[in-house]
Parts: C-alpha cells; structure tokens; sequence
C-alpha cells in the first residue's frame, strides 16, 4: 500500500501542517519507508483478538469531588504570545 | 571530588554536615560550566534556582530533618516540567515556554530535599533514540565525542556519565531511559507503567510513556525511583500501589535465579561484539547460580512495527495542543486555521513531522482499522505471550542495544535504520513491564549494556536483581576519559 502525493496533503492537512511541494515529495518517500515496514502486522493471525490499549488495565478511576483553586488568570495567559483584557488573542474564527 | 561521589554518598555527606548543599549545588554548577562545552548534555542550568533551593534544603539539615536526597542535585530531562524554569522538549515551537507548575516528579524529589540542577537534551518531543533531532544542540558521549550518546534522554545520560550530575531523570516511551544508558555506560531504570506519575510530563505517547531515573549505579537508581514513585491523584494512569520498596534492594541472591533469554533478542541485528559481552556475562551469572533458559518470544519480532504505529498515533493526537494561542511560538497566519497550520509547520521539527503524519495516517478513515487497531491486537498478543514466559521465570534478559555507540550522522540518513535497533527495548513499554540497563563490559572500549525484564509490579524484583547483578559483574562499569 504505497501511499500518494495526494494521500500525503491529505493527511498534512488532518495533521495541520502546512508543507510546501517539496516537503509533500520528502515525507511522501519517508512515510512509504516506513508504511513498508508496516505490512509485517498483516499477516498475524488476529483473529479472537480484543486490542489493549494500555498496559495494566485500570478502569472507572473516580477523582475525589472537590473543588480547588485553578491556575490565576493572569499566570495561565503568561506564555500566551497574544493576549487581551485576560483572554487569548485569536483570529477572527466566523467570516464577516 | 564532590563530584564524582554518588548521590546515597553526597546525601549522607550533607546529613553529616560534611558538606553544606550550597557548596554540593556550586561544584556541580561549576563542573557544567567548565565541561559541558565538550558534551552538550545541558540545554540550561538555572543556577538561582538551583543555588536558593540548596540553600532552602540546609536550613532543614541544620534542623535534622534532611529528606532521603538531602542536597543531590538532579539532572532533568527537557519534557519535565519545572515552575519558573523554561521547557522546551528541545523543540522551536516551545522556545521560551515557563511551566506555571512542577510536575509531579519534581515536587517529589523537591520534598525529599533534592535539588534541580538543570534541564538535559533529547531528541525532539522525545521522538528519537540519537539525541540528534533536538532543534538545539548536539550531545555527545562522554566515551567517545565523535558518537552519539543514544537517546532520547542522551543529555540526562551523558550528565550523569561525564559526572555532570550524580543523577538524572529521563523519560522512556520505547527504550529512551535504558538505550542512552547503554551507550553511555551508566543505568537506567523504567519503572512499570504507571507507578510514576506522568503530570507534568510533557506528553509523546500516553500509554507507554514512563519517567525513570539514570545514575551510575543501582542504588542509586533505585533511591531516586523510590523517591519518584507512588499513586498521584493528577495522573489517571497512575497505580494504587505505594511508592517503589527499596529496603530490601541488597537482599536478593543470584542462586537458583530463573531468567529467560529470548532468541529474538539475539538474532542477526545484534552485533557480535554486544553479544559476545553478554555471553560472557552470563557465564559469570551461571557461575553464581542463576539458571538460563533460551526461549522463544515471537511477538519481539513485531515490535518495531507495532511500536511506530502506536506511538506516532498517540503523539499526533498529544501535539495536536501546540497551536500558537496559548503557549509557544506562534507564527502569523491569515485566519486561525492558516495561523495554526504555519505555527506547526515552522515550530516542529522533520522527525516530529514525520511521526505526526504517520499517526495521523494510522488514525485516518479507511487505514484505522488496518494499522492502529491491529497494532492494538499485536500489543495484546506480545503481552500474552510475555506474560506467559512470567509464569516460569523471573525476568527476560537480553542487550539493552545490540550495537554500541554509533557516530553522529552516521544513522540518521535512512528513516529506518535507527528504528529497527529499537526491538529489544520497545517489549517493555508494551507491556507496562519494569525494565533495567546495567553495564555488562566494553567492546571496543565502548560500553555494552544488558537489559533486565520482569512481569508488571515486579519494580522491586528488577532493582533487587540488578543491584546482585553489578556486584556480580565488578569488572563491567568504569569511568569515561574525562577531567
């Protein structure tokens, strides 16, 4: 299953990256490197098989209800490079 | 010298007002400064802070009430999170990012009186096993400067072998905390999944990620594991069990010890020269009384493969967070998604790229099923089969890396080749189990170091061993040409 140029904007584009052409060219030989590699899984047996997601199961883990202090306002938007009257400076999200 | 002492050394040194914590922190400092140039461990040192914490740390000596690391200076890897000290991961898109918290680690070693020296290289995000992809700097091995320390915690490794710190904490999503230590000639320790708190650890992938401790010897790394252990309300991947016991870390003989020793991890990719330091290991082990048993593992074989599609997958979904609002760089852009789209783009690095593209592959319709699900059934499978070889022996023992130190640039040309070293490390993190890198002997006067696997919550097991283990081998540790 070789992959695409386009396959690989498509998937630039999920992943939010914005490459130029001859970046697309790169990751398309490096992704094929690796998707290669990959075919090794799709021979195993898998049948009866539950995929595991973690190591050492754990489930329903509750958290005491009880309120605490969050982060001041003013120390959360301390690494924000823009910000406003105490909020984050964002573009303009809804056409005019 | 102050400086080549171990941390149990320096911590009781300190109690019995030997020394005072300020002048432990200055030698450290002043040994990074003087050396560091060489090897590039240390991204950047906060000397106030260190310095005030010593200082904070004395009053509480000269009350009588020092904690276990009493004036140990630590070494942190860059993705753990330290109040007031700048973060990076070692990449762009978070140059200049001051953590509002500690995680949890850092709080731990801070009550029992331990101090951070500063903040080590790693590859990007941790996404390596060179130390080359950091968007910074280099780091070079303290045996050989022409050669890669490993990775991904090459800083905190080469820190703590070129005795730039006594200790160091890493992180370890696929043999990052075990491979540099091989390299480098020095332990490292992967605590099961879950017994170290992950708040604070800036995330790659969050279900094999595990902080762990690097030092130059088992005590050691045992002392700093307990320290950093135990059930953590922040991090719901976090176990119920108590902190890592280590007060019975001397007590365990290597009589009648069962190991199993898997032939995937001896197979065609592991150098001669590893190998034959390893077999003559076991020798001196079989002497002792432990019993070796060859078995077969199949599901090793897989690991890579299953490794690069979980992990990518995990970590595309975890930098989904770096879009330029609330931390970090961010570039301009015409509208939030060009601005998100270009900050990504100029803050990452090509390996980081490289991940996320393919964990979003993985994840995206009409390959999910083919890649990241059955990566999730290999996962069940190599752990049933590994659980299996549990209920007959202790531990799985095998290389750490089956070649030595590699030079800079020699490996990071093909996207394969360093990846595809990675098989006798990844089983660990996709099991959750506990697992140790000891120095077993030199080949070509390079280190070689021998990994130590056991069944999940056998942490204490894994130390007990690997501390009667390097009394077993005298000869296998020694000192990098250095000042």
């Amino acid at each position: 299953m070789a992959i695409t140029l386009e396959e690989v904007r498509h998937v630039a584009k999920l992943a939010r990256l914005d490459l130029d052409e001859g970046e697309i060219v790169y990751f398309q030989s490096e992704l094929n490197a690796l998707i290669g590699h990959f075919s090794d899984i799709q021979k195993v047996d898998v049948s009866g098989i539950v995929p595991t997601s973690h190591a050492v199961v754990m489930q329903n883990v509750w958290a005491e209800d009880i309120a605490e202090e969050g982060l001041p306002r003013v120390t959360a938007l301390r690494n924000a490079a823009l910000h406003r009257a105490g909020l984050f400076v964002v573009p303009q999200i809804i056409e005019d | 010298m102050l400086t080549g002492l171990s941390a149990f050394e320096i911590a009781a040194k300190v109690r019995a007002k030997e020394v005072s914590c300020v002048e432990v922190a200055q030698a450290f400092i002043d040994r990074v400064g003087e050396l560091d140039g060489q090897y590039g461990a240390f991204l950047r040192l906060a000397p106030e802070v260190t310095l005030e914490q010593a200082a904070a740390v004395q009053e509480r000596v000269d009350r009588g009430e020092a904690g276990l690391l009493a004036g140990v200076p630590i070494a942190l890897k860059d993705n753990i999170s330290t109040l007031g000290i700048e973060t990076t991961c070692a990449s762009k898109i978070l140059e200049g990012y001051v953590p509002p918290f500690n995680a949890t680690v850092v709080e731990q070693i801070l009550a029992a009186d331990g101090v951070v020296l500063g903040k080590t290289n790693l590859d990007e995000f941790a996404m390596g096993a060179s130390t080359e992809t950091s968007a910074y700097q280099l780091t070079k091995n303290p045996w050989d400067t022409t050669r890669s320390p490993g990775g991904s915690s090459g800083g905190s490794a080469a820190a703590v072998a070129a005795e730039l710190a006594p200790v160091a904490l890493g992180s370890d999503t696929g043999g990052s905390i075990r491979q540099p230590a091989s390299l480098c000639g020095i332990v490292g320790f992967k605590p099961t999944y879950g017994r170290t708190s992950r708040y604070g650890l800036i995330a790659f992938g969050s279900s094999l990620d595990q902080i762990g401790p690097l030092a130059r010897n088992v005590e050691d790394a045992a002392l700093l594991a307990s320290v950093t252990s135990g059930k953590d309300p922040r991090d719901g991947t976090s176990l119920p069990n108590p902190p890592i016991d280590i007060s019975s870390l001397k007590s365990r003989s290597l009589k009648g010890m069962k190991v199993a020793v898997p032939d995937e991890m001896f197979g065609d990719a592991t150098s001669p020269e590893v190998q034959a330091v390893i077999e003559e290991a076991m020798k001196t082990l079989e002497a002792e009384g432990v019993v070796f048993t060859r078995v077969s593992i199949p599901s090793i074989k897989l690991g890579v493969t299953t490794y690069y599609i979980i992990a990518p997958a995990e970590a595309s979904s975890n930098l989904g967070r770096f879009d330029g609002i609330r931390y970090g760089l961010r570039a301009e852009g015409k509208g939030h998604i060009d601005l998100v789209e270009k900050t990504r783009s100029a803050g990452f690095g090509k390996e980081v790229k490289t991940r996320i593209m393919i964990g979003t592959y993985a994840l995206s319709a009409g390959y999910y099923d083919a890649y990241y699900v059955r990566a999730q059934q290999v996962r069940a499978i190599m752990q049933q089969e590994f659980a299996q070889v549990y209920q007959d022996y202790d531990f799985v023992l095998s290389p750490t890396s089956p070649i030595t130190a590699f030079k800079i640039g020699e490996l990071n040309q093909d996207p394969l080749a360093l990846k595809l070293l990675d098989y006798c490390t990844i089983p660990a993190n996709m099991g959750g189990m506990p697992g140790i890198s000891i120095n077993a002997g030199f080949a070509g006067g390079l280190p070689v170091g021998l990994q130590l696997l056991a069944a999940p919550l056998e942490d204490e097991s894994v130390l007990q061993a690997a501390y009667a283990i390097e009394k077993a081998l005298p000869g296998a540790s020694g000192r990098p040409p250095m000042p």
